[in-house]
């Protein structure tokens, strides 16, 4: 067939055959590239080891969930949209781009299995995505320039604007769509004007209107259309490859390997180092983050992942409240470090100066309660709590630590709990006169043994208020005709927000005087009301036997019809259950408490909007939380306790000590003492129990 | 600059339930747990400060039994150089100017330009610091919440006076400053740290070391003797609120609005 226009592959531009550029370009560019890869992998290289090759079939099933399957995308609707179309367009129309690179030196090279119809299929295909990737340019470019979400400002304390940026992407992403359909365009429109058939256009499409847009213009004219818009598309396709990894874009790259490598045990907390032993921590030159290289190669990658979408800071309590803390730009910041310190030219300026104090702040690591919102949230898998606890471990080897949290912390290294009350005190609770009489609970001794364990934690075994919750557990306990005990003066605290806090040392003595103290109960379960320590005893400890939180106790008893539920008399109630951080986004038990709710008759519920589940809003923090002083301008919990009011709720239920603490002092304060209540779950079943064979008040 | 830091290892009053015991001679002591006086903290903080600025040693020192060697460990963990005990059968019983005693026959053994001690002690009647100034014949600041280092020959130091007032005095060294708290923020010390310092030898000096005359330390030596420990019982005018923290906290509320202190 007669060619209507002279290829790439053919063509001369003033006596210099094109084909010299189609090679040119791309290994220019491909060895730039590479070039520019390989400084950026020169920190992973310095960094900290990490562990990441365990489970490699879950790896690859939240490959496809995440990065593929674009999963979290729809969480923030418009702009997961307009993501999707973005990421589908460009997985097809790479296919073409590769396509296009080898036209320029082979004319009319097609792909292996893309020549005859498979090839116009594809071609359609890849006009509709093209269209549909221009439009949604267009659309992200009016977002940004029109509506300016206010999740992608940047407040001046951490730098400029990065508008500029995402604008200057999505023209080059738009020139490359508008010089392909040019490109295209100029050769059909050719055929036509030599009456050759040109390939079927989808009418509509991009390639379609250029052929249109270029029906009357001369062939001549046509020739030098075609090779300058393929020259435009070659250029600015090798220039994106290299300005990827200077910015967000970088997770164009790296999201893959981001999520493919991600964190898989929620909850959980990174050991100090890894392949560094318990025992051998003492002889560890450094604890934690101190300079930019102590932290691990994967949390550098999240780094370069951090598309600057700005979901985990929209989602964050302490930045919601005004504390001094954005997760988005602890990543930002730490990615332009790692930009300046590993410069492209000249020799990296790796220094010992301490991250803290210089890039990040004291106040703004302590201000996180580690609620794992951000994580939630992050589209690409991006990691915090685990950043956080490391610089905190830093923090705290240095003797950084908050005047207000060393005495807790002394009292937990002396007393085994953080209010330095008495350790022969701690099972006091159950001494309650009128709980006394009716329900008499067993300590856990050499010769008083039980099936399971209760494990109570300091706050509900001295908070005067919590001590209620530990009464309604037992009482509940009782009733669903559980063999339990608690071990009393032989526990000590979980020691759960103590290694959060990044005392580590002082959490492994907590963790192994109570290992100890369990497996010498010899119990068979371990119950507990309280979900941190929930949380410590499944994540933290180690070769204890299995552990439940109180609810899927209930849950159980309830469906077996070992306990069973009152109607509510009470008329005019509203109830929603306000989901704690460890028990729900660290655990994932979300629809237990709520089924156990709907277990009562008459009970009206409703949800806070969509922040409920993997939504829901810190209510402030437990454990050492409780003493840590903030520079806020209002109190999580206020803004929790008025979500609840707005949601039209009079009643909030949750299973957490620590929530309830923080929600009833909220109350009061947002002034709404006398119209709202605060009840945990165990208390309400404790309320409703229908019949009590036994230890009932 | 050589520094010296005087510290007390006393029950910890905030995690501690203090009851007199029977005879009403001593605190029931079985069930306590101990640390370093909370001045004293702020004396060795500052005491490396003012290394880390100006650079040399500092020295932590503790009258007391084996046991106080903790304390002196833990503030070796927080940043001092050295640390001595001073211990010996013969100091126990001794009153404040024993102490002072104890400590003057050690710091003129060594070459010491700036001694450290805490403004009080949980357990003690704020008067060693004073003491041991006079006997080294030195001068010596009270109540310190600001240390400014001029040179090696004078220093001036702030002090808190009545109606929050400051007071800025030069005072020449080698001199004797009591700290009062607030004057920094001590640091934090983890169990690593502690343990880091688990094998540094912390030097035990006796009596004899120190050719200290038995007439002037322990019971013989002491001019004030405790006679009694009691609980006040409550006056005129005081009253105990009994209940659970929420009852308490109602009618101290219904009472401050009785009497007019709150609206």
């Amino acid at each position: 067939m007669e060619a209507a226009l002279i290829s790439p592959a053919k063509a001369a531009v003033l006596g210099i055959p094109t084909v010299i550029f189609s090679l040119i370009i791309p290994v220019m560019g491909v060895a730039i590239f590479t070039y520019i890869i390989a400084k950026r992998l020169a920190p992973l290289i310095r960094a900290l080891p990490d562990e990441r090759r365990d489970y490699p079939a879950k790896r690859l099933a939240s490959l496809f969930k995440y990065a593929i399957g674009q999963y979290k995308q729809p969480r923030y609707l418009v702009a997961g949209i307009l993501h999707i179309v973005f990421f589908a367009g460009f997985i097809i129309i790479s296919l073409r781009s590769i396509t296009l690179v080898l036209l320029g030196i082979s004319e009319g090279y097609h792909l292996p299995g893309l020549g005859g119809q498979w090839g116009t299929n594809y071609n359609v295909v890849k006009d509709v995505a093209a269209t549909a990737v221009l439009g949604a340019c267009i659309v992200a470019m009016i977002r940004r320039v029109v509506f300016k979400p206010e999740r992608y400002k940047v407040p001046p304390t951490y730098g400029k604007d990065h508008t500029a940026e995402a604008i200057f992407v999505l023209l080059l992403i738009s020139g490359l769509l508008i010089s392909d359909a040019f490109f295209e365009g100029s050769l059909a429109s050719a055929q036509i004007q030599k009456d050759l058939s040109p390939e079927w256009m989808l009418p509509g499409t991009l390639s379609w209107m250029a052929a249109g847009l270029l029906g009357s213009v001369s062939t001549a004219s046509l020739q030098h259309i075609h090779i300058a818009a393929y020259f435009f598309h070659e250029v600015i396709f090798f220039f994106f490859l290299c300005f990827l990894p200077f910015g967000k874009h970088f997770h164009i790259i790296t999201s893959f390997p981001n999520v493919f490598m991600r964190k898989l045990d929620k909850g959980s907390v990174k050991p100090v180092r890894w392949g560094v032993s318990d025992e051998q921590l003492d002889r560890l030159e450094n604890f934690g983050v101190k300079k930019f290289e102590d932290f691990t190669w994967k949390h550098m990658l999240d780094f370069y992942t951090c598309a600057d979408c700005g979901r985990c800071s929209d989602q964050c309590p302490a930045n919601t409240v005004g504390r001094p803390l954005s997760p988005r730009f602890i990543t930002i910041k730490c990615r332009d470090y790692s930009f300046r310190h590993y410069p492209l030219r000249g020799d990296f300026k790796i220094s010992d100066e301490p991250l803290i104090g210089n890039i990040l702040h004291e106040q703004e690591i302590w201000s996180c309660t580690t609620c794992g919102a951000c994580e939630e949230e992050c589209p690409v898998m991006i990691e915090y709590i685990d950043k956080i606890v490391d610089l905190r471990r830093f923090m705290v080897d240095e003797g950084m630590v908050p005047q207000s949290l060393q005495k807790p912390l002394g009292a937990l290294e002396k007393r085994g709990n953080p209010y330095g009350k008495m350790e022969r005190k701690r099972a006091d609770w159950i001494k309650d006169k009128e709980f006394a009489n009716t329900c008499t609970i067993k300590i856990l001794e050499r010769k008083v043994k039980a099936e399971t364990l209760y494990f109570v934690d300091s706050v509900t075994s001295f908070d005067e208020r919590i001590q209620q919750i530990g009464r309604s557990t037992a009482r509940v306990l009782k009733a669903a005709g559980i063999d339990f005990g608690i071990l009393g003066p032989a526990e000590v605290d979980s020691g759960h927000e103590v290694r959060r806090f990044g005392e580590e040392m002082l959490f492994q003595l907590l963790r192994d005087k109570n290992t100890l103290a369990i497996l010498e109960s010899s119990v068979k379960k371990i119950v507990t009301a309280d979900p941190h320590a929930y949380n410590a005893l499944k994540k933290d400890y180690g070769g204890l036997p299995e552990t439940e939180h109180i609810s899927q106790v209930i849950a159980r008893a309830l469906s077996e019809g070992k306990i069973r539920l009152q109607p509510l008399e009470e008329k005019g109630k509203v109830f929603t259950y306000h989901d704690p951080c460890y028990l729900g986004r660290h655990n994932g038990l979300y629809d237990i408490p709520r089924t156990i709710m709907d277990f009562i008759g008459g009970i009206e519920r409703v949800e806070m909007g969509n922040r409920c589940k993997d939504r829901s809003f810190c209510c402030g923090g437990g454990g050492l939380y409780l003493y840590y002083e903030p520079e806020e301008e209002k109190r999580m919990g206020q803004v929790r306790v008025e979500m609840a009011a707005k949601a039209g709720a009079n009643v909030i239920i949750t299973a957490c000590p620590f929530c309830m603490i923080n929600l009833e002092d909220a109350v009061k304060t947002s002034g709404l003492e006398g119209k709202m209540e605060v009840i945990d779950l165990v208390e309400l079943v404790d309320r409703q129990l229908m019949s009590a064979p036994q230890g009932r008040v | 600059m050589e520094i010296l830091v005087c510290v007390k290892r006393v029950p910890d009053t905030a995690e501690n339930e203090i009851i007199v015991n029977r005879d009403g001679t001593d605190i029931e002591r079985e069930d306590l747990v101990f640390s370093v006086n909370e001045w004293d903290n702020y004396a060795v903080e500052e005491a490396i400060q003012i290394k880390d600025k100006v650079g040399g040693n500092v020295t932590v020192i503790t009258v007391g039994n084996d046991d106080a060697e903790e304390v002196v460990r833990r503030e070796m963990a927080m940043g001092a150089d050295r640390g001595i005990l001073l211990c010996d059968e013969a100091f126990e019983g001794s009153d404040g100017k024993g102490i002072a005693s104890i400590l003057k026959a050690e710091i003129v053994k060594g070459k010491y330009d700036l001694v450290l001690t805490g403004a009080q002690a949980d357990d003690g009647a704020g008067q060693v610091g004073g003491m041991l100034a006079a006997m080294l014949d030195w001068p010596f600041a009270s109540l310190v919440n600001k240390i400014e280092v001029i040179d090696d020959k004078k220093i001036l130091v702030g002090r808190e006076i009545a109606g929050g007032n400051q007071e800025i005095n030069e005072i020449d060294l080698p001199c004797v400053l009591s700290i009062q708290t607030g004057i920094n923020e001590p640091r934090y010390v983890g169990i690593r740290g502690i343990r880091k310092v688990a094998s540094a030898d912390i030097p035990v000096h006796g009596a004899n070391d120190l050719e200290l005359s038995p007439e002037l330390v322990g019971p013989a030596g002491s001019l004030v003797k405790r006679l009694d420990f009691f609980v006040p019982e409550p006056g005129e005018g005081a009253k105990m609120l009994e209940g659970n923290t929420q009852e308490i906290l109602d009618k101290l509320v219904e009472i401050l609005k009785s009497k007019g202190g709150i609206k």
